[in-house]
């Protein structure tokens, strides 16, 4: 993968005429600080980060924590203070207005909070608008209109006013008018914040179906965290202009790397953050031409009682102890296996698992191919729903936890691990 | 009592004699002579051509225009004021007048758009421009007829340039204000796709400002409409001259006869353009509009946004 776009020690200081901030910023003057003596507001403070091609790069933080800054300086909507831009050979802080323009047209588009749709234009004209200012003919604006409508399901409201549409159609004609111009890089400002939640969760499914097809390099500004964890391949956590963290949604949720991104992270939904195979473990497994014999052995080794049949990689079916026990040690396995075991591919997330896990049986993990990668225990998916281990190690530091939350939460983590436990004794005696 | 006029005497109004008597007009009278050039071909144009078109012709333009941009009612006012006109025997001075005022709105609109766009895009302009439409709406209009007449002379054409100077600041301000006010996401999207600067006056602000300006085109008529009397003071024709004239002779009748030409035409003009600034509603009835209104609103909302977007849309293409 390369590196599609590079930003360099980016800041923004607004009000600050004389320079005057900026030097106190790099003596490392606090934010506050300089604000109370001279005025002067700090939008970005020294960011710096890389984003890969076909990545969806989220950044996530509170308004006023210079999200929207951040992003309208990429394309250069808001001149930068100081640093450095660079998609491919051009550097967006220090190009020209011409070259701006340029790259506007070709490489860089937005999507925005509030639609900003052109009243007076027709859905497809505003769709179009990236081409007609390029200087495209016509009929090619209104292929290539319709084409880019038809990827968000809008192809029969060409010829529509945006008014008549709902938010939810809005955004997408935004979205569409995005990717017309067949753009590498797609800033989306909070593109979801102004649609309802049902709205929101749906768009945001189809960001990641058209993704997959796509693969544009998305710049993604939210201040939900649910919706970074979601979306993002990588997440930045931005706090008064400057990055906090920045990691994938597991290195975020596991490892926080302070009380305010942990503060975040205390209630966020873990199932759509941990992938199948993120808590998958090794699988205990039979070939096709084993014997109830050869199970009870490799049961017994393991301390498990079920295992996956394997045959060429696949599991194609599973055996319980009772069903080992039941006959003569000497029956194939394939003669008393139970086709079909509930399974999963990898990336399916945990909230998905809940009902192929309702059985009670472990769920095979596989690969897009089919082949088993390893097997999720029913309790192991509720082991992963619980904040982590963390609070408890704050626990024995001291009384101080960051978090006013977690105390509360203690007994409830307990109570389901010990429901876990009991599963557990359970189903060995 | 002390005053400061004890100290010290301005004598303000020799100052100003010397310098409209001795300053402009010797040196500058030509350049004021040669302005008046395009101000006085057009309206002698439009003048022989409204008096060469017969009455009925007008009367049905303009007839046609308040029925498709207002509505029937107000086509009918429209005959039926025409006609009262025309029987009381105004009609060609009603013809001048009006051709004055088209003349005057439309360098109004010349000068008024480009300098409101202008003044628009650059605060420093506005900063400049501001208190010279300021100074140009509170200065009562005498004040000017003087030094216009000696630039400029007597006649039709001096009225028309002081109905101008009269009627020219609403369509700046208004031209300001509608652009100013395009939606900051709008201009920021527009950028974004790499618009240049006429791009985004075109594709966007001045559609998006079309109604804030043709309220202010709207303004402007008003205002040239209520200066046509005052120009008539300096030799300008029409109903106004009609107007004093009848108040110099103390004929009651005579004034009021151009009075009411006056504001028929008023009338007839400002419904048509306040019809052009606003949106269609629909219905061109009270019964029908509120039917419309209890029907659903969004079909209506939907069908007047097209009706209001179709003409700058063209305009852009």
């Amino acid at each position: 993968m390369t590196v599609k776009l590079i930003v360099k020690k980016l800041s923004k200081l607004f009000n600050d005429p004389k320079g005057e901030g900026l030097k106190r910023l790099q003596r490392g003057e606090s934010k506050e600080h300089i604000f109370r003596e001279t005025g002067v507001v700090v939008g970005v403070n020294d960011v710096s980060f890389e984003v890969q091609e076909g990545e969806i790069f989220v950044i996530m933080g509170l308004s006023g924590s210079g999200k929207s800054t951040l992003v309208r300086m990429l394309n250069g909507l808001i001149p930068p203070t100081s640093g450095e831009i660079w998609i491919d050979k051009d550097d967006i802080a220090s190009c020209g207005k011409a070259r701006l323009r340029e790259v506007r047209r070709r490489k860089i588009t937005m999507v925005f909070q509030h639609f900003a749709l052109f009243p007076h234009k027709t859905v497809g004209e505003n769709v179009a608008y990236g081409l007609k200012v390029k200087g495209a003919g016509k009929e090619e604006r209104r292929a290539t209109a319709i084409n880019a409508l038809a990827k968000v399901g809008l192809q029969d409201h060409a010829d529509s006013l945006p008014s008549q549409l709902s938010g939810g159609m809005q955004q997408r004609v935004g979205l569409a008018r995005g990717l017309a111009t067949d753009p590498e890089i797609l800033l989306m400002d909070e593109p979801f914040g102004a649609l309802d939640p049902l709205i929101r969760r749906e768009m945001q499914d189809e960001l990641v179906a058209l993704q997959k097809e796509l693969k544009k390099t998305i710049i993604f500004i939210t201040h939900d965290l649910n919706e970074a964890l979601l979306l993002g391949d990588r997440i930045a956590i931005m706090k008064d202009g400057s990055f906090v963290q920045v990691g994938t949604a597991q290195d975020i949720v596991s490892e926080p790397a302070d009380d305010y991104v942990r503060a975040f992270v205390a209630d966020i939904d873990r199932s759509r953050v941990y992938t199948a195979s993120d808590i998958l473990q090794e699988a205990s497994q039979v070939p096709y031409t084993g014997t109830a014999a050869d199970v009870l052995k490799v049961m017994d080794e393991n301390e498990i009682d079920t295992l996956h049949v394997v045959q060429k990689g696949k599991a194609i079916g599973f055996v319980t102890r009772y069903d080992a026990l039941s006959v003569d040690p000497e029956t194939p396995v394939r003669k008393l296996m139970q086709a079909e075991p509930p399974s999963v591919t990898e990336d399916v997330y945990l909230n998905e698992l809940f009902s192929a896990a309702q059985s009670g049986v472990p769920v095979a993990v596989t690969d897009e191919k089919g082949r088993l990668l390893g097997v999720i225990a029913p309790e192991s998916i509720f082991e992963h729903l619980i904040p982590d281990e963390e609070p408890a190690e704050d626990d024995t530091d001291g009384t101080g936890s960051p978090n006013g939350d977690e105390p509360e939460k203690a007994p409830e983590t307990a109570v389901l691990a010990d429901a876990g436990e009991t599963e557990k004794e359970e189903g060995r005696a | 009592m002390f005053s400061p006029h004890d100290l010290v005497t301005i004598p303000f109004d020799d100052w100003m004699n010397t310098f409209v008597r001795g300053f402009l007009v010797p040196y500058f009278r030509p350049f004021f002579r040669a302005l008046q050039v395009p101000v006085t071909e057009v309206l002698n144009t439009l003048d022989a051509f409204l008096a060469w078109v017969p009455m009925l012709v007008v009367t049905a333009v303009f007839a046609f225009m308040a029925w498709r941009i207002v509505s029937r009612n107000m086509a009918l006012l429209a005959i039926l004021g025409f006609a009262f006109v025309d029987m009381i025997g105004l009609w060609p001075e009603t013809m001048t007048t009006l051709s004055m005022i088209i003349t005057s709105v439309l360098f109004c609109t010349v000068i008024g758009i480009p300098t409101g766009i202008l003044v628009a895009r650059n605060d420093l302009a506005w900063k400049i421009v501001r208190p010279i439409l300021d100074v140009m709406q509170t200065v009562p209009s005498f004040v000017y007829l003087v030094p216009i007449v000696m630039l400029f002379g007597v006649g039709m054409t001096p009225g028309i340039i002081a109905t101008i100077i009269f009627a020219l600041p609403p369509i700046i301000r208004m031209t300001n204000l509608g652009i100013r006010n395009v939606r900051a996401d709008l201009i920021e999207a527009a950028e974004a796709f790499g618009s240049t600067s006429w791009q985004m006056l075109w594709e966007v602000q001045i559609p998006l400002a079309m109604r804030t300006i043709m309220a202010g085109l709207n303004q402007t008529l008003m205002l040239a409409l209520s200066m046509v009397v005052i120009a008539a003071l300096i030799g300008a024709g029409g109903l106004g001259l009609v107007v004093n004239t009848g108040l110099g002779r103390l004929n009651v009748g005579q004034a009021m006869s151009g009075g009411v030409g006056i504001v028929i035409l008023a009338i007839v003009l400002d419904r048509i353009t306040q019809g052009l600034a606003e949106p269609r509603t629909g219905g061109s009835s009270l019964r029908e509009a509120l039917l419309s209104f209890l029907k659903g609103q969004n079909t209506e909302a939907a069908n007047s946004a097209t009706a209001g977007t179709a003409a700058p849309q063209d305009k852009a293409a």
